[in-house]
């Protein structure tokens, strides 16, 4: 994903100089040939995150457009507010590019785990939040970042859903994007774990049960009819994401639910539940560790739906 | 949009907009005015960069009132947003919206609020409130500047407190290694923060060899001096390739004697009896002016 947004953002900026992205101090080896063939349109900001954000909120309401380029909270949370107050604020034509979204960089320990931002970010007045999937999703997300007049947030995975190809799985705006097909199960996810929900859905088809994948890589602003008609036709309606339970995924879905007063048969919600990973893993060792992976979500979801109504509580059916 | 800026009355501006001494006091009245009339606080904070602003807006700053988006006018941004009210009145003054909206300050519906805000306000560049946000902006949009090759400045006013904030020496690093001789920073230096003298808070001293350690110009002058700092403006970029910094020695609370050198008045609004008094120092005659 970070190299499809970085290629996708030097053909942007090669067409419209107005374009410059701002590192603060990150992205070894990646965006290398982006500086040295747009010179005027990279700066490293240095190991500032707050300045890194005030400095392209001004360049911004100065005519540009600017990607500020970061690991994981450190363009976040670590600035959030000058992210609030000056860029949203001001409607400030800023994208913030995380690298490394949910356990991405699992092994490095808490300080790089993405868990909270999907929540905290999509909280603010104005701001855009995409979420890609898979790669494709990246590319487009990255041009929709870019057309999308005022703050956005690009929360880039390591890991990528596999691609997919067909008709209705073209990417829109705000429209959750259907990965796989499916009518007994819904299975709505954010981020590279879509990979993991890909393949639980695989293996509770060969089971006989039909299981629809959908990517909601449009946070905010999101189409709230299109997750309604999701939801109205499941009789189990999951989801899936690398983040902690509250104001994630799950929230945006109970959003959109409250919103249309259309309401699920029944909700498991796979995320994180108010926890920190102390623990050293790789990205798919802690997916596991957390009741993220293929597997957990399998055991998931059949409990769910061989349990009585009230057995089913997500955290019940997903604790480890 | 309810805040439109057209709904703004035109500016009736009742001074020689280029006499920044009448501009200067008539800042310091419309402070103390806003602080009784909403019962705000910081008129102290306003009061010790009245002279500043008076004279940045007298003929320093490349502004049109008529025209406040011109894409070639110098930015100005008051990161000390507490002072907000000093900058609403420097506007209003210049010509940027009528004076009489200054008496919904701080009042419920109003658009001009206790900390500055730019919605709907012509002339604001930046709202700040929360401090050591402004100079890492006003680097941005320097930085911009440059890469555009414009001729426009950026000033941003700090207060000294505010130098506590990392994020102040973030934008400082970043200004200087870049260049930016077409940023100022303009730091009202009054001596006192929020509970204490900055001396007995978190000292900055030596503070203009920070400055300069950091690569920046630095003149150091007399706050409430209008030839001194007029002069000093004139005279920036003090050296190609740096920013400049300016650092007003000012007295806090300064024209009401009993506000000046306190720290008390960093919060207190004026109550009835030092409402009529302040603006009696003020020059404004008894009986006036209502009291709340």
């Amino acid at each position: 994903m970070r190299d499809t947004f970085v290629r996708t953002l030097r053909g942007l900026a090669e067409r419209d100089p107005r374009v410059l992205l701002m590192t603060g101090d990150l992205g070894f080896g990646v965006l290398t040939s982006f500086a040295k063939d747009l010179p005027k349109q990279y700066l490293n900001v240095g190991v500032a995150e707050q300045n890194l954000t005030g400095v392209a909120c001004g360049a911004a309401l100065s005519g540009h457009v600017v990607f500020t380029y970061s690991i994981g909270n450190f363009p976040t949370l670590r600035c959030l507010e000058q992210i609030r107050n000056d860029v949203c604020y001001h409607d400030a034509n800023v994208k913030i590019v995380a690298i490394g979204g949910g356990f991405s960089y699992g092994s490095l320990g808490i300080s790089h785990h993405a868990t909270e931002d999907i929540a905290i970010l999509r909280s603010l007045p104005g701001m855009t939040v995409l979420c890609p999937g898979d790669v494709y999703e990246a590319a487009e997300a990255t041009a929709l970042a870019y057309h999308t007049p005022g703050p956005c947030y690009l929360r880039l995975d390591k890991s990528a859903a596999p691609p997919v190809a067909g008709a209705d799985t073209r990417f829109a705006a705000g429209m959750p994007r259907r990965l796989r097909a499916g009518s007994r199960v819904a299975i709505l996810g954010v981020g590279g774990v879509l990979e993991d929900a890909l393949a639980a859905a695989a293996v509770l088809d060969r089971d006989g049960l039909s299981c629809g994948v959908h990517s909601v890589h449009t946070i905010k602003p999101l189409d709230t009819r299109a997750v309604a008609a999701i939801v109205r036709d499941a009789a189990l309606v999951v989801t899936v994401e690398e983040h902690t339970i509250e104001g994630g995924l799950g929230s945006v879905v109970l959003e959109a639910c409250a919103t249309e007063e259309v309401w699920p048969a029944r909700l498991l919600r796979f995320a994180l539940k108010n926890e920190f990973s102390s623990v050293v893993g790789s990205q798919k060792y802690l997916r596991a560790r957390y009741g993220l992976s293929a597997d957990a979500l399998v055991d998931g979801i059949r409990a769910a739906l061989e349990a009585p109504r009230e057995m089913s509580a997500p955290q019940r059916s997903t604790r480890r | 949009m309810a805040n439109d800026e057209c709904q703004m009355p035109n500016a009736k501006t009742p001074v020689d907009v280029t006499d920044s001494r009448a501009v200067a006091l008539e800042i310091r009245r419309h402070a103390v005015r806003m602080a009784n009339a909403g019962q705000s606080s910081h008129v102290g904070s306003v009061l010790s960069c009245a002279d500043a602003l008076a004279v940045l807006y007298s003929g320093v700053l490349r502004v049109d009132p008529a025209n406040p988006q011109w894409d070639d006018r110098d930015r100005f941004i008051l990161s000390k947003g507490h002072a907000g009210s000093g900058i609403y009145a420097a506007l209003a003054l210049r010509g940027f919206f009528d004076p009489s909206v200054l008496t919904t300050h701080y009042q419920d519906g109003s658009i001009l609020s206790g900390h500055v805000s730019h919605k709907g306000i012509p002339g604001v560049e930046i709202s700040t409130g929360s401090l050591g946000h402004g100079l890492s902006i006003g680097a941005g949009m320097a930085y911009a500047a440059a890469l555009q090759g414009k001729a426009w400045r950026t000033f941003v006013m700090l207060s000294d407190g505010e130098c506590d904030e990392g994020s102040i020496w973030e934008a400082v690093l970043f200004a200087a290694h870049h260049r930016l001789d077409r940023l100022v920073a303009v730091v009202d230096y009054n001596k006192i923060q929020s509970l204490a003298p900055v001396s007995e808070t978190l000292g900055l001293e030596p503070f203009a060899d920070k400055w300069r350690a950091f690569g920046w110009s630095v003149a150091q002058i007399d706050g409430h001096d209008h030839d001194a700092m007029r002069a000093a403006f004139a005279a920036l970029p003090a050296a190609p390739g740096r920013p400049s910094c300016v650092i007003l020695d000012t007295v806090k609370g300064k024209g009401v004697s009993f506000m000046e050198h306190t720290v008390l008045w960093h919060y207190r609004s004026p109550q009835q009896e030092e409402f009529a008094n302040a603006l009696a120092e003020l020059g404004v005659e008894p009986g006036a002016e209502r009291t709340s």
